[in-house]
């Protein structure tokens, strides 16, 4: 049994993974105050940057080009909510909608006549030594590929960043109330036009994981909600960067459900488990008194004068 | 060293069309407390945030400490000694006190270092603060006193105080102003904004008057007296004469009456103390009030668009009003105007719209309320402010109701399209019905007036028709 | 520039600028500009198979969920989850269709239809009742259920509603009792069209002529100035909009499975309700715009399976082209607003 738990612990990181990377980068963008629905556009162009830059160059080129996507994407949504002033739901859902429109298409153009399956080298896990060897949790925790080592340090480094710096404390103040990070000498759209250029690498990085550690290939809708299950796990997570963490291990056990249950030999409907995440989204956003701890000015745009 | 610890010169500023500053100065010497003094929208507030770098001028001259500056930005007046507590607080709530006067810094940051640091600085000026404490629940007086420290933490010699007693109880007051004394006392500058004329006897060593964007007075406290002041606040000397006392209108029917009505916001606070007062038929009760004194609430309230949270309310089945938020609250920009028309009473309607009928209706009003559009079939949007809310009067008093309460109904509006809308509400109740009209110029409401009310930090009172009754009772010099 | 005066102008020049766009992208990809164009008209209009079998065929979902769509943004509700809603009808189509397929056409069509429609109601409600209640942002609500509906639909198709044989994940095929008849001997267009049409101007009308459409559209435009200057319960006037509109896109979905593909499969949806978005906007959410718009995305994926076919530009490109439309209309929008304000 021990065995058969660590093997869902293990499997339940690795799904995690990319939706951890995506999370903490939702994370650094709504503690500036922006809800970012171009998340998932964010992932797509990242899956499909990942695709492209492994084929030219290799694993490193296909991570380098991942965030550079990803990047993008939400640079058009900084643009168009922070220069033009549109609303950010519908800018990142139109941006969302673009990103997987065109990775669609520039797949087939490029690709599609090669057939279906064009596949990329993917990462090996890669154990560390001594960690790996701890009862019960070594081998999920410490026996992954590299990218969910960066995640660990990343989540560390996060939390260090928004509670131990200056820079940090900009960033929650541009979220709670961007009037007062103005006044005292903070610019509140520099902020979030930053805040989000990570976050668009981070989930650019989630969709290269997706590629590159994960499937291997590249198939047209492959983020499949996952930037929107990210924007969950950060109200699970309640906006803090372990609450992330936790909450992405949820939502990746929740996924690895489906095989447990059929080794126990539960004949439970596989697609109810491929929903179970949404779902779960759901229920998150429906129970989480998102007032109390969200980010004060979350969602609202910047004062004309304060910005 | 120069004794001038800043100076403003010839400052001009507009918004659009409207200008909030005009040849504006302000002379503030080292170590003493001077006061800023001015109605709403005199711009004594607009002074001092291009003062501190929060907006440029559009001519005019900055300097600070004896020397010509040009400030691109806050941190620039910072850096140069000034501080600026604002009065609508710049805390984050959800932070501590300790972290709100570390924004802004540079580096590492570390909770307990900045804790103990504000601690320390708390001690050192006076100014008790719970470093650990949220800001959000914190005292009003606790929150201003994190403002001042955080001014001071920037070591700030020059004080900026915009309204500080605004939302304090007289006790914080009386504490804010003795800390003041001894921080001027040990060589501090500080510049008070204010438009509360006991204060500014009380404290000041300078003062300078605004109105209507110019500097008309500025003088040491020493030379003046109330009456001065008073001139000077509302513009006696420009020869607009004393209105004579009216002839009371033989008194109609109650058709509002609020019976020890209390308003309380969100939080708690209370926004309305509790009033009561009749209105009757054929009369036109003006209001008086500055920004944060309860006005906005009390008319809400006698337009039936706030609940009172204790106390009754009596009013007629139809109230109309003119909001001063026109295009949030009064009409939909992108409807024409006979949609626009249409809103009032939209929610009773069933079946069919009548639009034939409903745009001879909206002709009819634009006639009779000489609104200039090329049809009813305009985009609201479109219009001239003037013709959008002579289109919003003429709405309201379409539907002839018992009792129109306007908000600010003539700003921003030219000569004559304000002439028209106060001849309207004068007619409105010339056939009958109650006027309730607020108006940030006594201008525009004293020489209609039948009864004035004022509002004073959340109290009512009622006083005679005259400049400088209503003045008095505004700035709490009773 | 000038100023963009009317709404109109704003869907004119998002088209002009898209359009470029798309001559851009097909210059760059290397393919033949002329033959793809060729072939994209002949795929729209070429013939009278393409207009009633292809063209026509495509637009009538669209008109559905674009009138969903473009009602729901009519009032404020961002509702993203058409494609959902469009499921959940035919999904319920569907299997009332096979159980009452017996019945006479007179009462069994009707009443699929009608199924059809509150199925994608009530899917809309879970969504409308988690933004009133919990105050659940609709657009993260809708989208979630749009997922749950898919996997809904697979588990149906490979579950409960299977075909005797179990090898094929789709559902029998529905009697002719419960099919929508075609409009012209030897075509697919089939009735759902003209009921689609028929709703646009209904929608229209309620819009236009009624005190109940005028309150929804006081409540989107202006919600503020709706209650204060109407009394109107802003909160409840959405909710209601937001239900109606799941039952347009669920009737779309009924509409889709009785009159094309009388069955349910994965699938049957290849992004209907998303292409609505872009249907709605660029007819500034005018229903009788809509009419037109959904047209044109018709004759633009039919024209587009035909220029695949013949120039080898993939067909996923109209997908490209729908969501540069949302962006511009959305850019030139804001750009215009800002430069009034």
């Amino acid at each position: 049994m021990p065995a058969a738990f660590t093997d869902f612990l293990q499997a339940s990181v690795r799904t995690a993974t990319p939706l951890a990377l995506a999370a903490y980068g939702e994370l650094v963008v709504e503690r500036a105050g922006v809800i970012n629905l171009g998340l998932e556009g964010a992932i797509i162009a990242g899956a499909f940057g990942a695709l492209v830059g492994a084929g030219a160059g290799g694993i490193g080129a296909g991570f380098a080009l991942a965030m550079v996507a990803g990047c993008a994407a939400s640079l058009i949504v900084a643009l168009v909510v922070l220069w033009l002033r549109a609303d950010a739901i519908i800018a990142g859902t139109a941006v969302t909608m673009f990103a997987l429109g065109l990775t669609g298409t520039l797949y087939r153009a490029l690709y599609g006549s090669q057939g279906a399956a064009l596949s990329v080298p993917t990462i090996p896990s890669m154990p560390v030594p001594g960690l790996a060897s701890i009862p019960l949790f070594g081998r999920a925790l410490f026996e992954q590929p590299g990218v969910t080592y960066v995640l660990y340090v990343l989540g560390i480094g996060l939390w260090w960043w928004m509670s131990r710096t200056h820079a940090g404390l900009a960033l929650r103040a541009t979220g709670e109330r961007p009037a007062a990070a103005f006044a005292a000498g903070i610019s509140p759209m520099r902020v979030q036009a930053l805040a989000l250029l990570f976050g668009g690498a981070m989930g650019g990085l989630a969709g290269g994981v997706l590629v590159l550690a994960q499937v291997g290939t590249f198939a047209e809708g492959m983020s499949a909600g996952r930037g929107f299950i990210a924007i969950a796990i950060v109200v699970l997570g309640r906006w803090s960067a372990p609450g992330v963490a936790a909450a992405a291990l949820l939502f990746g056990a929740a996924s690895q459900l489906q095989y447990v249950f059929q080794s126990l030999g539960w004949p439970v409907p596989y697609q109810l488990f491929l929903a179970l995440p949404y779902v779960l989204t759901l229920l998150v956003l429906a129970g989480t008194q998102r007032r109390a701890v969200s980010p004060a000015w979350l969602g609202k745009p910047l004062d004309d004068d304060a910005r | 060293m120069t004794d001038i610890a800043l100076a403003l010169g010839a400052i001009d500023k507009r918004y659009g069309a409207t200008a909030a500053l005009t040849g504006a100065s302000l002379t503030v010497r080292r170590g003493t407390l001077h006061a800023v003094l001015g109605e709403n929208g005199a711009g004594k507030t607009t002074l001092m945030r291009i003062a501190f770098g929060m907006q440029r001028p559009d001519a005019g001259t900055i300097d600070i400490d004896g020397a010509r500056v040009t400030l691109s930005a806050s941190a620039d007046a910072m850096a140069l000694g000034l501080g600026m507590v604002h009065q609508h607080f710049t805390l984050v709530p959800a932070m501590t006190a300790a972290e709100n006067i570390a924004l802004g810094g540079h580096g590492l940051f570390s909770a307990r270092e900045a804790a103990v640091r504000v601690t320390q600085l708390a001690e050192a000026s006076g100014l008790p603060v719970d470093a650990s404490a949220r800001a959000g629940t914190l005292g009003i007086g606790a929150q201003q006193r994190v403002e001042i420290l955080k001014a001071l933490a920037g070591n700030a010699r020059t004080l900026i105080l915009d309204e500080p007693t605004a939302v304090l109880t007289p006790l914080e007051a009386e504490e804010l102003f003795s800390w003041l004394r001894r921080f001027v006392s040990d060589g501090g500058t500080a510049v008070l904004i204010t438009h509360k004329l006991n204060e500014v006897l009380a404290l000041a060593d300078d003062v300078t008057v605004l109105r209507r964007g110019r500097t008309v007075l500025s003088a040491p406290a020493a030379q003046l007296d109330v009456g001065a002041l008073v001139r000077a606040l509302t513009g006696d000397d420009e020869g607009v004469e004393e209105l004579a006392p009216r002839a009371t209108r033989a008194s109609g029917t109650v058709v509002a009456r609020l019976d020890a009505a209390e308003v309380r916001d969100g939080r708690g606070l209370v926004r309305v103390h509790p009033a009561t007062v009749e209105i009757r038929s054929g009369e036109i009760v003006g209001v008086a009030g500055v920004e944060g004194s309860g006005v906005s609430e009390l008319l809400r309230l006698l337009a039936g668009r706030r609940m009172a949270t204790r106390g009754d309310v009596y009013l007629p089945e139809h109230v109309g009003f003119v909001p001063e938020d026109r295009l949030r609250d009064a009409v939909i920009e992108e409807f024409t105007l006979t949609e626009n028309l249409a809103l009032q009473a939209a929610s009773q309607r069933r079946g069919m719209m009548p639009w034939a009928a409903l745009r001879e209706r909206a002709e009819r009003v634009m006639r009779a309320h000489d609104v200039r559009a090329p049809s009813a079939a305009a985009v609201t949007g479109e219009l001239s402010g003037g013709n959008q809310q002579k289109f919003v009067l003429g709405r309201e008093l379409d539907a002839q109701p018992q009792l129109v309460v306007a908000e600010n109904p003539v700003r921003g509006l030219d000569i004559r399209a304000s002439a028209h809308v106060l001849v309207e509400l004068s007619a409105a109740a010339a056939a009958g019905g109650a006027v309730v009209i607020y108006s940030s110029d006594l201008d525009d409401v004293l020489p209609i007036a039948d009864r004035m009310l004022v509002m004073f930090a959340g109290r009512l009172s009622e006083v005679p028709v005259s400049r400088d009754a209503v003045a008095r009772a505004m700035v709490g010099a009773l | 520039m000038q100023r963009l005066g009317s709404r109109w102008g704003i869907s004119a020049l998002t088209l002009a600028v898209v359009a470029g766009a798309v001559l851009l992208i097909l210059r760059v990809g290397g393919y033949e500009t002329a033959r793809a164009l060729h072939a994209l008209w002949d795929g729209a209009f070429g013939s009278a198979y393409a207009i009633l079998s292809a063209t026509l065929v495509r637009a009538t979902p669209l008109l559905f969920v674009g009138l969903a769509v473009g009602l729901a943004f009519r009032a404020g509700v961002l509702n993203i989850g058409a494609e959902g809603q469009l499921l959940a009808g035919a999904t319920a189509a569907v299997s009332m269709g096979l159980a009452i397929g017996g019945w006479p056409r007179l009462v069994a069509l009707p009443l699929v239809l009608v199924a059809g429609a509150l199925a994608g109601a009530g899917w809309a409600g879970i969504a409308a009742w988690l933004r009133r209640r919990f105050g659940v942002l609709e657009v993260i609500s809708t989208l979630m259920l749009n997922f749950v509906a898919a996997y809904g639909v697979s588990y149906a198709v490979r579950g409960p509603l299977q075909e005797p044989t179990h090898i094929y994940p789709q559902t029998v095929e529905l009697s002719q009792a419960v099919r929508l008849p075609a409009l012209f001997a030897g075509h697919r267009l089939h009735l759902g069209y003209a009921i689609a049409l028929v709703l646009a101007v209904g929608l229209w009308w309620f819009l236009a002529r009624t005190a109940a459409g005028f309150r929804v559209r006081a409540v989107g435009a202006g919600a503020a100035a709706a209650r204060s200057a109407g009394g109107i319960d802003a909160a409840r006037t959405a909710m209601w909009v937001f239900v109606v509109s799941g039952a347009l896109a669920g009737l779309g979905g009924a509409s889709e499975a009785t009159g094309v593909t009388y069955a349910l499969y994965e699938g049957i949806s290849p992004g209907y309700g998303y292409s609505a978005i872009a249907v709605a906007l660029l007819g500034r959410l005018h229903p009788l715009a809509i009419i037109g718009t959904s047209l044109l995305f018709g004759a633009l994926e039919a024209g587009a399976a035909s220029m695949q076919r013949d120039a080898n530009v993939p067909s996923v490109l109209a997908a490209v082209v729908e969501a540069l439309v949302v962006l511009g209309v959305l850019a030139l929008d804001r750009a215009r607003r800002a430069r009034k304000g």
